[in-house]
């Protein structure tokens, strides 16, 4: 019986300060090259976050990269364009610019499911792309460069500068899969839980599930948006790969082998998948497609709960 | 009865194609009422279920709530006004515990009333979820994955769910289908009495005639879509045309 209790109990606050703890103090040890890494993979694990969102909601979203360009470009147009670099304006309005895109594509996007939902999805966010590689103005294909930011007036100095971004990318994951590990374990939760399972049921209820989807999308897209924005600060650069189908194919993957245990479990997901990326193009520059295929085709062999069915597994025996 | 009725309909009528799944369906429900409904299998009773409660609109007729017409109207919208179903395949939220499909009914029901201020599961909604259950005597199953739980327990699920809020008219379809014939009666007593409690109308389809006698004042006899008899439930069973087709032709659903 506790193991049917498992699933909407995330009552696991320290297990977020705990991961937190942990990657401040790794931020110390590991090795430039590994940190960015990671940093990179916090911003993009946010987008897989938003995808597992919809996901418990039934939806798959095969353009979630369209919020995170748009936070990306959020953040590059203001500080590049705009002369804006406080990290805080900045993200905020990457959050704001991605919630507003959420709440507009939710009106059109919520009355559909499965299939239909997860093209027209992949379709606007191909548009976003088409549109981008069009902007001479914004670089095209190779997008622009965004200079550092500033803190409240603190420009930090160079060498310190990645380490500063980095803490803050931390924080702000870890923060924000807190936040929705929280919404995910109220009422709002189930509902979406619901909307997958008996939509019908749903509407005898007198609950309305294109209401509940609604919000699904446009919180999916606020998180996403500030993984864009981080991105776009940790790397100093956005280009329209951002919103490319790989990409958000990639959150896809991840946000299937990351199960639906944690919210952790997708930003974990999300850094191994770049790790495997990183390595397959090493040993073989030609074959990593096939290299990441094959992962995920043993992901959905051997564990079709999700990475985080190997731990709950563990804690039920 | 002198009052006005609380749900009425006049000349329903509903065709999938050459069927005639219901024809002049004219019905008047008061308001505390229990009534049955009976007929073999396809003589439409889901199908005057589905009309009234929208998720079927009707061919022709009209439908009317506390003298408001309600033809036409989506599940949703009758759900809110204060009719409420279950079904004859118990319609629930299989991967979920039996209290978190409780918590979800509590929820939806407080969208409705608008009084949904946030989601946050408190201990007061914790409470009134319980309390769901516990009308229906499934406390014990709170923390089962309802997927897990036997046909009958299901079914009362469904309905404690369908009852949250005590709406004015609550439609059974078929509630003791899947349960073995010496279960019906004590799982019927279990559904009944908890709904009788409360001020609504309910109306139950059935094809067990012992049932009906026990727990049905008044009875409505469909047949090939159209109502053969509609009164109190002895009469009903002692008229010869219901007892040539309905009865003698109930096959077990
Ligand atoms: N959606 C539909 N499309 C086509 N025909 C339908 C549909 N729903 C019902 N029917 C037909 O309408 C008739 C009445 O069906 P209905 O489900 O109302 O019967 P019922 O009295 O509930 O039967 P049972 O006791 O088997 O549940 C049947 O002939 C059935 O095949
Ligand atoms: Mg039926």
């Amino acid at each position: 019986m506790t193991q049917t209790m498992m699933k909407t109990d995330f009552r696991r606050e320290p297990v977020y300060i705990a991961v937190l703890a942990l990657l401040l103090i790794a931020g110390f040890f590991l090795p430039s090259w590994l940190r960015f890494l990671l940093q990179t993979a916090l911003a993009g694990g946010l987008v897989a976050l938003g995808v597992a969102i919809q996901m418990r909601a039934g939806l798959v979203n095969f353009g979630q990269g369209l919020y995170y360009c748009l936070g990306g470009y959020a953040v590059g147009l203001l500080s590049a364009k705009l002369g804006i670099t406080d990290v805080f304006v900045l993200l905020a309005s990457a959050v704001v610019v991605a919630l507003l895109a959420g709440a507009l594509l939710g009106l059109l996007l919520a009355r559909y499911r499965e299939i239909f939902y997860a093209m027209l999805s992949l379709a606007v966010s191909m548009i976003l792309y088409g549109v981008l590689v069009k902007a001479a103005a914004l670089g095209s294909t190779d997008g622009f460069n965004v200079p550092p930011v500033t803190y409240l007036g603190w420009l930090p100095e160079r060498e310190i500068r990645a380490d500063v971004v980095y803490t803050l990318a931390a924080v702000l994951v870890v923060v924000s899969c807190l936040v929705v590990a929280r919404y995910l374990r109220s009422g709002a939760g189930m509902l979406c839980e619901a909307v997958a399972e008996n939509e019908i049921r749903l509407e005898y209820l007198g609950a309305s599930p294109k209401r509940i989807v609604f919000f699904v999308i446009v919180t999916a897209a606020g998180i996403s948006g500030l993984g864009g924005g981080l991105l776009a600060i940790s790397t100093g650069h956005v280009d329209p790969l951002m919103t490319n189908w790989t990409t958000s194919g990639g959150f896809v993957f991840v946000a299937l082998l990351a199960g639906r245990g944690s919210t952790i479990a997708p930003v974990i997901g999300f850094f191994l998948l770049e790790l495997v990326q990183t390595y397959a193009l090493d040993i073989a520059p030609n074959a990593w497609q096939m290299i990441l295929g094959a992962v995920m085709l043993a992901a959905i062999l051997l564990l079709p709960g999700g990475l985080w069915s190997l731990i709950d597994r563990r804690g039920k025996a | 009865m002198t009052q006005t009725p609380i749900l009425t309909t006049e000349g329903l009528e509903k065709r999938f194609g050459g069927v005639v799944a219901a024809r002049d369906i004219s019905v008047a429900l008061h308001a505390g009422e229990t009534v049955a409904v009976i007929g073999s299998n396809g003589a439409g009773k889901t199908t005057f279920v589905n009309m009234v409660t929208g998720y079927l609109k009707p061919s022709a007729g009209k439908i009317s709530f506390r003298g408001r017409d309600i033809t036409g109207m989506s599940p949703r919208d009758t759900a809110r006004a204060g009719i409420r179903r279950s079904f004859q395949i118990s319609q629930i939220f299989p991967e979920l515990t039996a209290l978190e499909n409780a918590m979800i009914a509590e929820i939806a029901a407080l969208e409705t009333k608008g009084s949904l201020s946030s989601h946050a599961i408190t201990d007061a909604r914790m409470h009134a979820a319980r309390g769901v259950l516990a009308r229906f005597g499934l406390e014990k199953f709170a923390d089962t994955r309802v997927a897990t739980l036997p046909q009958g327990v299901k079914k009362q699920l469904d309905i404690a769910m369908a009852a949250v809020d005590d709406p004015a008219v609550i439609l059974l379809d078929e509630p003791t289908s899947g349960v073995s014939v010496d279960e019906k009666i004590s799982m019927m007593e279990s559904v009944i009495t908890p709904l009788m409690n409360g001020e609504g109308t309910v109306l139950f389809i059935e094809h067990d005639m012992d049932i009906v006698s026990r727990f049905a004042s008044r009875t409505i006899a469909f047949y090939e879509g159209t109502i053969l008899a509609d009164g109190p439930t002895e009469e009903v069973l002692r008229n010869d045309e219901v007892r040539k087709y309905v009865i003698g032709g109930t096959a077990h659903a």
